[in-house]
């Protein structure tokens, strides 16, 4: 493992930084590198990028903390316009220099308007001669804002000449952030992903005091094994491995095995993890409500998830006009007096049944169609008679609110307005079958 | 005793180090008005000579600096500037006033910078002008009055000058070209743009063509360029100009000598002139140069006090890395089974949209055919795995997703191409075998 070495801090501080961050040593020897001593320049700009939870933030504040290097830390996702984040920089740049006692409010509405007053708020004592970090986190954000923000930011050392430097951490590539004038351009720093060896270590550091290590470790062991095709990111692991840890001791508390039963105790929370699976991990089912299930020594997955609640409870007509949307958004025109005229003539079966397209509509998505051919469909699929009352036409316009239909392009109000139909096939057998019809013999598809 | 005297040089030696780290990394971070200039020696004179009759004989002028990012306009106007006020007959007779096209985003801003950086806030006061000429013209007024022999020369200093020319009306360029023209008082406007096809950015305003084609001077900087070849006809080329510590500014003579011969051994290295040569390939500008000397400066310590050939190599390494391939490098299974379904789609349908039921649907064939029962997600569970791909930029929707059309309907389009996924897929570490098959083989699965 190689050990951090700098010569101005202290190696029981950098000893102590190299145990908070497990599995980073050869990042952040990096980092410190390139930050140098305080009063020494750095990278006008770094860009820090890697996946969701491959300890970016975590590594960057630990870092700035421990060597109490002066830093502003700002997530631009909170502060989501360029004048909430320019301020929240100029207010926390105030703590960071004591020599201001009044913290006041700043209004700062230009980028013009920050450099000057971040020129005289660095220009205090502690804050002149040492490089000052600015953090933005989320930097993927600054892209939505005004054009100037990204490229200011980048060479903010030029235009304030101050020792500055400002990190960028997202988890976008650069290439992508790149504005098409260009800009400066600035180091680029990769925080790879844990491998699953670092994930168990990670994992395994924090095991509950009662337990020995290897025992938590051995869970860990199946959890990746069961998690680690579909999920790498390590909170959620984290997560998992909070929630299911009282399932796998079951046994050891229950007398029925001991700690060295490996396989006894795989064979208890195997299936129980990979329910956890289709549940807990897509938050069908809350964390909450999954620890209940686990003291009651419920059975996983007899409570209905949130998917479950699809049901919805609409008046008649509402339902006959969703079906007939349906209908209309998923059947090709053509096939139209086919499935609802009564005496339609004679078709020849072959010709018709041959299907032209090779992919079914239910891959492609619904089609738009107009309110006319909504409201033909809806007439012959209802059997006694519709008037197109305003009650049938405000119908529509509520299952719009609703979003189970979308208008489609917003020009006209009016006049010939066209919907989709944005409910999946579930939902609508579903409806179809409390009104006793029956939608997959007129469907297309489904021939 | 010896061990006193060992003790004594490594502190001197940190210190040594700890000093050259200071000026090497305040050369590369901020671009200082160093000692020389590369290539740029006719533009510098050209600029020098356009300067000294503004501020010398009160003539008004004005400039266009025209070159790529990073080719050296600043460093070259700073130079010029620098060399200015150091002349007798101009000290203190001439008044800067910088703007930036970053920083000024419409010309009331710019006007509200002029007024301070011109020290005329007082003079202004409180006062409403009629027009942003009238404020503009009050201004100089201002500044002849101040000095009453005669009426001082300003220089503006347009950097980035193409955001300029967005501003509504152009009002700040079209008074600040029109005053230079007819005002008495000797106005020089400089411009630095990156945009290199002069005319067509500037087409659509009348006023500021016009002028350009009349009046100013276009200077083209080209040459802030290191070049290689250079370096290899003459032994003491340019890593030495640009690492080397100078020994004037350099209190430890036997280490900076020591330091400088290194360097020039470096720049004789085989290993070292490949790495330059490599990335001269790549981009030629001085900036991408400075970076990496930065990161090989920065591993300069105590127990490594000398760069070595091995550091600059390094540097390239980390410099030369696909971004795209370390991201899908990161990957669960199941997502990197979803880029090859994607890349299959486009093989198929010749790079049309697709959505995320069409993407499922062929990774459903591949599960059914092929693969043991190890893959069978669920669809929700793939569904997540999908809009992790969305966040991470890999697959981008062709319009913006909103309530109005489903989640599994909505169009994409991979931004990953066939050679990327395959080189990210030969790195990925345990990629199950049949995944792999599955991947080189795409329209058998048809």
């Amino acid at each position: 493992m190689p050990n951090l070495e700098h010569p101005v801090y202290p190696a029981a501080t950098l000893l102590h930084l190299e145990s908070l961050v497990p599995c980073r040593e050869s990042q952040v020897s990096m980092l410190l590198s390139i930050f140098g001593e305080r009063q020494q320049f750095s990278f006008p700009s770094i860009f820090i990028y890697g996946h969701t939870s491959s300890g970016k933030t975590y590594v960057m504040q630990t870092l700035l903390n421990t060597l109490q290097l002066p830093h502003v830390f700002v997530n631009c996702v909170e502060y989501f316009t360029s004048r909430l984040l320019l301020e929240e920089i100029l207010s926390q740049l105030q703590n960071c220099s004591s020599e201001t006692e009044q913290t006041s409010h700043v209004p700062c509405e230009t980028f013009n308007d920050f450099v000057r007053l971040f020129k005289q708020a660095v220009a205090s004592q502690e804050l002149k001669d040492q490089t000052l970090y600015i953090v933005l986190d989320r930097a993927e954000q600054l892209r939505e804002m005004e054009a100037n923000i990204l490229p200011a930011f980048l060479r903010l050392q030029e235009l304030t000449d101050r020792n500055v430097t400002v990190v960028l951490l997202s988890e976008i590539v650069w290439e992508l952030f790149r504005p098409n004038t260009g800009c400066f351009e600035p180091f680029t720093l990769y925080f790879p992903d844990y491998s699953i060896g670092h994930l168990q270590k990670i994992l395994s550091q924090n095991h509950p005091p009662e337990y020995s290590a290897d025992f938590y470790a051995a869970y860990i062991n199946i959890l990746l094994g069961v998690f680690y095709m579909v999920c790498r990111d390590l909170k959620e692991l984290q997560h998992l491995a909070a929630l299911n840890f009282s399932k796998y001791c079951e046994p050891v508390v229950r007398g029925e095995a001991n700690e060295r039963d490996t396989r006894k105790l795989w064979k208890n929370i195997e299936p129980h993890l990979k329910k956890a699976m289709q549940t807990v991990y897509l938050r069908e089912v809350s964390s909450s409500q999954w620890e209940r299930l686990q003291c009651d020594n419920g059975e996983p997955g007899q409570l209905k998830g949130l998917s479950a609640h699809t049901h919805v409870e609409l008046p008649y007509y509402s339902k006959f006009l969703l079906i007939a949307a349906y209908l209309a958004s998923y059947n090709p025109v053509r096939t139209d007096k086919r499935f609802f005229l009564k005496h339609h003539g004679k078709i020849r079966k072959t010709n018709f049944m041959k299907k032209h397209e090779k992919t079914s509509n239910h891959l492609l998505g619904p089609k738009p169609f107009p309110l006319d051919r909504l409201l033909a469909i809806l007439y012959s699929i209802v059997d006694n008679r519709v008037a197109p009352t305003a009650n049938i036409f405000s119908q529509i316009t509520s299952l719009v609110t609703l979003q189970l239909l979308s208008m489609v392009d917003h020009n006209d109000q009016l006049d010939g307005p066209r919907y989709k139909c944005t409910v999946s096939l579930d939902f609508i057998r579903a409806i179809a079958r409390t009104v006793n019809f029956d939608i997959i013999k007129y469907l297309y598809d489904f021939l | 005793m010896s061990k006193r005297k060992s003790k004594e040089n490594s502190g001197t030696n940190g210190e040594c180090i700890s000093q050259v780290q200071k000026i090497l990394r305040e050369r590369f971070c901020r671009r200082y008005a160093t000692g020389k200039l590369f290539g740029i020696e006719h533009q510098h004179r050209h600029l020098l000579e356009l300067l000294k009759r503004t501020a010398v004989h009160g003539e008004s002028n004005s400039a266009l600096i025209i070159g790529p990012r990073g080719s050296g306009k600043t460093a070259l106007l700073n130079h010029v500037l620098k060399e200015l006020t150091e002349m007798k007959q101009v000290r203190g007779n001439l008044l800067e006033v910088h703007l930036n096209g970053l920083l000024q985003t419409n010309d009331k801003v710019a006007l509200k910078e002029i007024t301070r950086q011109l020290h005329l806030e007082n003079v202004v006061g409180d006062k409403v002008f009629g027009s942003f000429a009238e404020n503009l013209a009050f201004l100089l007024e201002a500044l002849r009055k101040g000095d009453r022999t005669s009426s001082c020369p300003v220089l503006f200093i347009l950097d980035e000058f193409d955001l300029f020319v967005h501003h509504k009306n152009q009002t700040l360029l079209y008074n600040l070209f029109d005053i230079s023209q007819s005002a008495q008082t000797p106005v020089t406007v400089i411009g630095l743009t990156c945009r290199q096809n002069r005319f067509t950015f500037l087409r659509r305003y009348k006023p500021v063509v016009l002028y350009y084609r009349r009046r100013a001077i276009f200077i083209h900087v080209a040459g802030l360029y290191y070049t290689v070849v250079r370096s290899l006809e003459r032994p003491v080329g340019i890593s030495v100009s640009w690492s080397a510590v100078g020994p004037a500014d350099f209190p430890d003579e036997s280490f900076a000598q020591k330091w400088n011969n290194n360097v020039q051994c470096l720049s004789e290295d085989k290993t070292v002139q490949d790495v330059l040569q490599n990335l001269f390939h790549r981009t030629k500008d001085l900036r991408s140069l400075h970076l990496l000397l930065m990161l090989a400066v920065s591993n300069v310590t105590v127990h490594h006090p000398l760069i070595t050939a091995s550091d600059l190599h390094e540097a390239s390494k980390h410099y030369r890395m696909d971004s795209k391939a370390n991201i899908v490098h990161g990957l669960s299974v199941l997502e990197i089974c979803l880029i090859i379904a994607m890349k299959h789609l486009n093989d198929v349908y010749e790079g049309e949209p697709f959505n995320f039921q069409m993407v499922y649907n062929e990774f459903q064939k591949f599960i059914q055919r092929k693969a043991h029962c190890m893959y069978n997600f669920e669809k929700p569970v793939v569904m997540k795995a999908f809009e992790h791909l969305l966040q991470l930029e890999l697959v981008k929707p062709i319009e913006r997703p909103s309530v109005r059309t489903q989640r599994e309907y909505l169009l994409m389009r991979l931004l990953l191409d066939n050679n990327q996924i395959m080189d990210a897929l030969q790195a990925y570490p345990n990629c199950p075998t049949d995944v792999k098959q599955w991947a080189a083989s795409s329209l058998s699965w048809l």
